[in-house]
């Protein structure tokens, strides 16, 4: 496999979108196609084949964010070695603009459940990840971002603020943060707490990246709304206007619009892309 | 405190209590909020095997295959984290599922389909020139060592499982009950599974293990054709490699 090493040491405060196989040949016919792409780590770990030339040619044009869904960073087992290895070797082919993964665990006694499972917020917990942020930022010998969970549950052991937990992990490790407005407005929904009160407590400075995506509707034994992160629909508006109101705090970020079920073809994934556009052209005027 | 083999332990069972100290914002117990991540799981872990497996959902139809993929992900769930190979077990426990047992063919169909994943996620390869076989002399060509692409895997079955294969996903002609080899072969990027004529899976196991082809070709039996499997090989990019 020649090496695909990316000419774009940056995400630029544009939007880009979740790459998608059936969408590589209306990408690069676009004339005003977005400003990057992200892609998930594991769907690129095979040998060779069609996903890895697509993406060689992807890093030729645009900036790449490779954002991982299975190390299990919050797992309490230590990290997969050999999973470590394929991201340094995928890192080291692509050399990307970004790479990013979850606060979350998907792995526990060798089985991977392929979800982004929850953690409660201790000083345990907050050790053993900064333990595994080190040790991901070493390996792949770059700086990572760490993305906030969609939570449908609290932990009544939890002692920290999700914000808190999410900022002394940046001061300990000096990771950044991949800042996901939709989960941050599905946990807040589902675990009842102002939205636009948690944007103001994160740590926005360490922000390199924001997700957009959709989510779906549901309601707990109670009959209270439980929002579910599907990625399966356009972004609603009050998670446009959360994204409004934590530009106008932070400043233009690359934005991402995520969509992973029920893909829609290009057009409409790129009409989301623009919205995202107009949300930056708001906040530089 | 919820530890995370507490947590796991209920996402494959349903018949595992909520784990303690999972609370909604009032702290009342989690309740179906814990289903949520039992429902994705299961349900991520069905789609993506329902993605690997289009004949054997083809076959057996959604709803029965959605009955046999989650007796399966409980049993077997991935250990890995690429996707990609998850289910390689599947047609094995098709195979035993007393349910199933009147199609005797389902799990070397369902081999096909893992076959043909494993050859598109393979590593990508340099095929011979075609010329270089015209241009040996005889005894030079009955000695050479063949090598294939990474791409290319057999299917060996007592069952028409190619002609099944094709006549479920591609509407082909209704399948005769032969035994068949399929052989998939990857040209470029899209693997394609192809039936052998009479011989030619013997011919090409014994060129896999490295016998010369003089000998290779002698396993084929009177009814094997050799320009017909030569045909198969050559335009799928399948020839790697020549060694005398």
């Amino acid at each position: 496999m020649p090496d695909a090493t990316s000419a774009f040491p940056h995400l630029p405060a544009l939007p880009g979108v979740g790459y998608k196989a059936q969408h590589f040949t209306d990408i690069l016919k676009d004339p005003n196609p977005v400003g990057w792409l992200e892609v998930h780590a594991e769907n690129y770990m095979g040998e060779g084949g069609r996903p890895l030339a697509q993406l060689r040619v992807l890093s030729e044009r645009f900036p790449i964010s490779v954002h991982g869904v299975g190390l299990s960073i919050g797992g309490e087992g230590r990290l997969d070695p050999d999973h470590l290895a394929r991201l340094k070797h995928l890192c080291d082919w692509l050399n990307p603009a970004s790479f990013s993964e979850h606060l979350a665990w998907s792995t526990h006694d060798s089985h991977f459940l392929n979800d982004l499972l929850p953690l409660p917020y201790t000083s345990d917990t907050l050790t053993r990840v900064a333990d595994h942020i080190d040790e991901v930022q070493t390996v792949l010998g770059r700086r990572m971002l760490l993305e906030n969970p969609s939570s449908y549950l609290a932990f009544a052991e939890s002692t920290y603020s999700e914000t808190d937990f999410l900022a002394e992990i940046v001061r300990r490790t000096g990771c950044g943060l991949l800042l996901d407005v939709n989960n941050v407005f599905v946990s807040a929904t589902n675990l009842d707490y102002s939205p636009q009160g948690y944007i103001d407590a994160y740590p926005l400075d360490a922000v390199g990246e924001i997700h957009l995506g959709g989510h779906d509707e549901d309601e707990d034994d109670h009959g209270a709304p439980l929002l579910i992160d599907s990625h399966g629909r356009e972004v609603v508006d009050p998670v446009w206007a959360l994204l409004d109101y934590t530009l106008a705090q932070s400043g233009p970020k690359p934005l991402l619009v995520e969509w992973d079920t029920d893909v829609p073809d290009w057009p409409v994934l790129a009409d989301e892309a623009r919205r995202a556009a107009s949300a930056l052209t708001r906040v530089l005027t | 405190m919820t530890d995370q083999t507490a947590f796991h332990a209920g996402l494959l069972n349903p018949s595992t209590p909520v784990p303690e100290g999972l609370t909604d914002a009032q702290a009342r117990p989690a309740g179906r909020r814990y289903g949520i991540y039992r429902n994705n799981v299961t349900v991520s872990l069905r789609e993506a095997l329902a993605e690997g497996f289009p004949s054997l959902v083809g076959l057996i139809g959604r709803e029965n295959f959605d009955h046999v993929a989650r007796a399966y992900l409980r049993q077997s769930p991935p250990t890995s984290p690429l996707m990609m190979h998850y289910g390689a077990e599947l047609p094995e426990f098709v195979a035993a599922l007393e349910q199933l047992k009147h199609l005797p063919y389902l799990a070397d169909v369902a081999r096909i389909d893992v076959a043909m994943r494993q050859s598109y996620h393979a590593a990508d390869s340099i095929s011979i020139d075609p010329t270089a076989l015209q241009a040996m002399d005889e005894d030079t060509l009955l000695a050479t060592r063949f090598s294939f692409a990474p791409s290319m895997i057999m299917i060996r079955s007592r069952w028409p499982i190619g002609a099944v294969w094709h006549y479920t996903l591609r509407g082909g002609d209704k399948p005769k009950g032969q035994a068949e080899d399929v052989l998939i072969l990857r040209a470029e990027f899209d693997p394609e599974p192809i039936v052998l004529g009479p011989g030619a899976g013997d011919v090409v196991l014994a060129l896999q293990t490295g016998t010369p082809f003089g000998r290779a070709i002698e396993q084929g039996g009177d009814a094997f054709d050799l320009a017909a499997l030569l045909n198969i090989l050559l335009p799928h990019n399948a020839i790697t490699g020549l060694k005398s």
